[in-house]
């Protein structure tokens, strides 16, 4: 019958050895594998500028970033990629609230550089590879929204 | 309770039964802004809300743990808290940090990273906080006369919680390796450091109502903490699927969190195992009902539905959805407001010296606010896998599938007011019993 000193060595063992494996897992992830997949030589000063703005201004309390954040407007990930440069700079710069389909967004009124900025860290965050995230809906075709 | 200075605990559960309320506020505003009613975004728009429901969520069971640990260290410890003094100038300076940072949100002042909303500066205060907490607790405990391994538990949760929070304060440009340490803060508490916290609390909370022998609980609760952080450490992987990271993190994290659930499934057997096994009919059946609620609703919230997302397949496109409001709201309810509002339960009559636990209002409490919020997480569930289908599987526009979701918030909204009204109970009870008394140190056991 397992005795109590059996139990507390299976939680101390346990414990040390997969938090071990985890601390060398995470060396090799953030030494070698992170900088690669999300092409740290192309975080130029505009891109962490821009990344300091999107806390700054707690973008992330509406909207995700590589699907993290919350869940009240759209994920921003390939945003690059579905809507023109001009269209994202008009809506950051906008002094008026921005509300497509009624959905409000603060009026940040950024300013041109700022603006920027921001676009510069969404193209960055854009480019980097994801393991497929957010994948391709398969129905697409379907959609006569598009 | 057995030492005066126990009473220290009253004034941090009175403060989580502050910040619960304003909690569950905020949570309709955001409620409201889904079904399309934003009418408060001048003063409160949505991202405000979401920071304040969140870090009131943190703050408040922060503070539930600290009164517990307060509570529960002198009894364990055979020994009086080693100064009741500084435990109230922790208790003041946790509120003011707390209110400081909620009214800064409303003010453009924070820093926009996911449950550590928190500017940097009050982080600093955070820590000098926390270290006097745990340098209370800790010297207490080895002042004592006895050391147990419940209080030994609860003391580890509490000391690598405050480790942990290290990490989330490093400043990165990638904002890759930024979400990697945020994780070491958010996932490693939740599921690894807070289940010490809980469990430790669990086994206090079981010694003292089923009356089993000491050694068989904290056996157990060995065998369940090691199960714990064997799947949990590793499990901190389904954070790294989709993020920058690279692509062994999909096999990791899906074989580990595919585990996690077997620790909250051992905290729930363990817990019942105990109740049947355990002589002594405790009269405090409120506190009771919240302590095998705990550990049955968390292995449901946390255990099942959390890994129901975290299959890598199934995650690429629940991943950032609504499905992650379902999980999140049925685990931190089942995990760590259940087993805050249990150790309050089961310590308010022996604070107060008024056994106050036969009354029909406790037991309402308990099951109104458990069905509401089981018919929130259903509401978010059908909101979240619609979402999905339409918006990640059919490609329509994010805009146009949260008009065709709204309809579902309004049942979110039906089932959070019956959530709000056993929390209102339970409320007027914890207000009925009044403030803790020396005499009670004579009246309990």
């Amino acid at each position: 019958m397992l005795s109590k000193s059996n139990a507390r060595f299976f939680f101390l063992g346990g414990t040390i050895v997969t938090f071990a494996i985890f601390l060398g897992l995470s060396w090799r992830t953030l030494s070698v594998d992170v900088p690669r997949q999300t092409n740290a030589q192309d975080i130029t000063p505009e891109v962490v500028r821009g990344k300091h703005l999107w806390e700054s201004n707690n973008c992330m309390g509406c909207h995700t970033i590589f699907g993290e954040g919350a869940y009240y407007a759209p994920e921003l990930t390939k945003v690059m990629e579905r809507r023109e440069e001009a269209y994202v700079k008009l809506l950051l710069t906008s002094k008026e609230p921005w509300a497509p389909r009624g959905r409000k967004m603060v009026a940040y009124g950024f300013s041109d550089q700022e603006a920027a900025d921001l676009i510069a860290f969404l193209n960055w965050c854009g480019k980097a590879d994801l393991n497929g995230f957010p994948a391709k809906p398969k129905y697409q075709h379907l959609n006569t929204n598009k | 309770m057995r030492y005066q200075s126990q009473k220290v605990a009253y004034w941090f559960f009175a403060l989580s039964m502050l910040l619960l309320s304003l909690q569950i506020i905020y949570g309709f505003i955001m409620g409201f802004a889904h079904l399309g009613y934003d009418n408060l975004h001048d003063f409160i728009p949505f991202n405000t809300a979401r920071a304040v429901h969140t870090n009131l969520l943190v703050v408040w069971l922060l503070s539930g743990f600290m009164g517990a640990a307060y509570y529960i260290i002198p009894e364990e410890a055979e020994q009086e808290l080693v100064s009741v003094k500084l435990a109230y100038v922790q208790l003041i300076s946790l509120a003011v940090v707390g209110v400081v940072a909620i009214v800064g949100y409303h003010f453009n002042y924070w820093e926009g990273r996911k449950f550590l909303e928190i500017p940097r500066p009050l982080d600093f205060l955070v820590v000098v906080n926390v270290l006097l907490f745990l340098g209370l607790i800790l010297a207490t405990l080895f002042k004592g006369k006895k050391r147990t391994t419940t209080s030994l538990v609860l003391s580890m949760g509490l000391l690598f919680a405050a480790l942990l929070y290290l990490p989330g304060m490093i400043w990165f440009d990638n904002q890759t390796m930024d979400s990697f340490f945020r994780w070491w803060v958010v996932h490693l508490w939740v599921e690894g450091v807070w289940e010490l916290i809980m469990g430790g609390i669990l086994a206090f909370l079981l010694i003292k109502i089923t009356g089993v022998d000491r050694e068989v609980i904290e056996k157990w609760l060995y065998v369940i903490v090691g199960l714990t952080f064997i799947s949990g450490i590793l499990g901190t992987g389904h954070h790294y699927y989709y993020i920058g990271t690279p692509k062994y993190w999909l096999m990791i994290g899906g074989i580990f969190s595919a585990l996690e659930p077997l620790a909250f499934l051992g905290m729930a057997l363990f817990a019942i195992a105990m109740y049947r096994k355990g002589e002594k009919r405790h009269p405090n059946k409120v506190a009771l009902n919240w302590t095998l609620g705990t550990a049955i609703v968390s292995f449901v919230g946390a255990g099942l539905l959390g890994v129901a997302h975290t299959i890598p397949q199934v995650n690429l496109y629940t991943h950032g959805t609504l499905v992650t409001a379902m999980h999140g709201h049925l685990a931190f309810w089942g995990a760590y407001a259940m087993i805050n509002l249990a150790i309050i339960s089961y310590t308010m009559p022996n604070l107060t010296g008024r056994k106050l636990y036969d009354t029909g209002n406790g037991t309402l409490a308990f099951w109104l606010s458990n069905i509401g919020m089981l018919g929130m997480t259903v509401a978010f569930g059908v909101a979240g896998v619609a979402q999905v289908y339409l918006e990640r599987i059919v490609g329509m526009e994010f805009g146009v599938v949260q008009q065709e979701i709204s309809v579902h918030f309004a049942i979110l909204i039906v089932c959070a007011t019956m959530f709000t009204v056993g929390i209102c109970v339970y409320i007027y009870e914890f207000v009925k019993y009044g403030r803790p008394s020396d005499e009670a140190i004579y009246l309990t056991n």
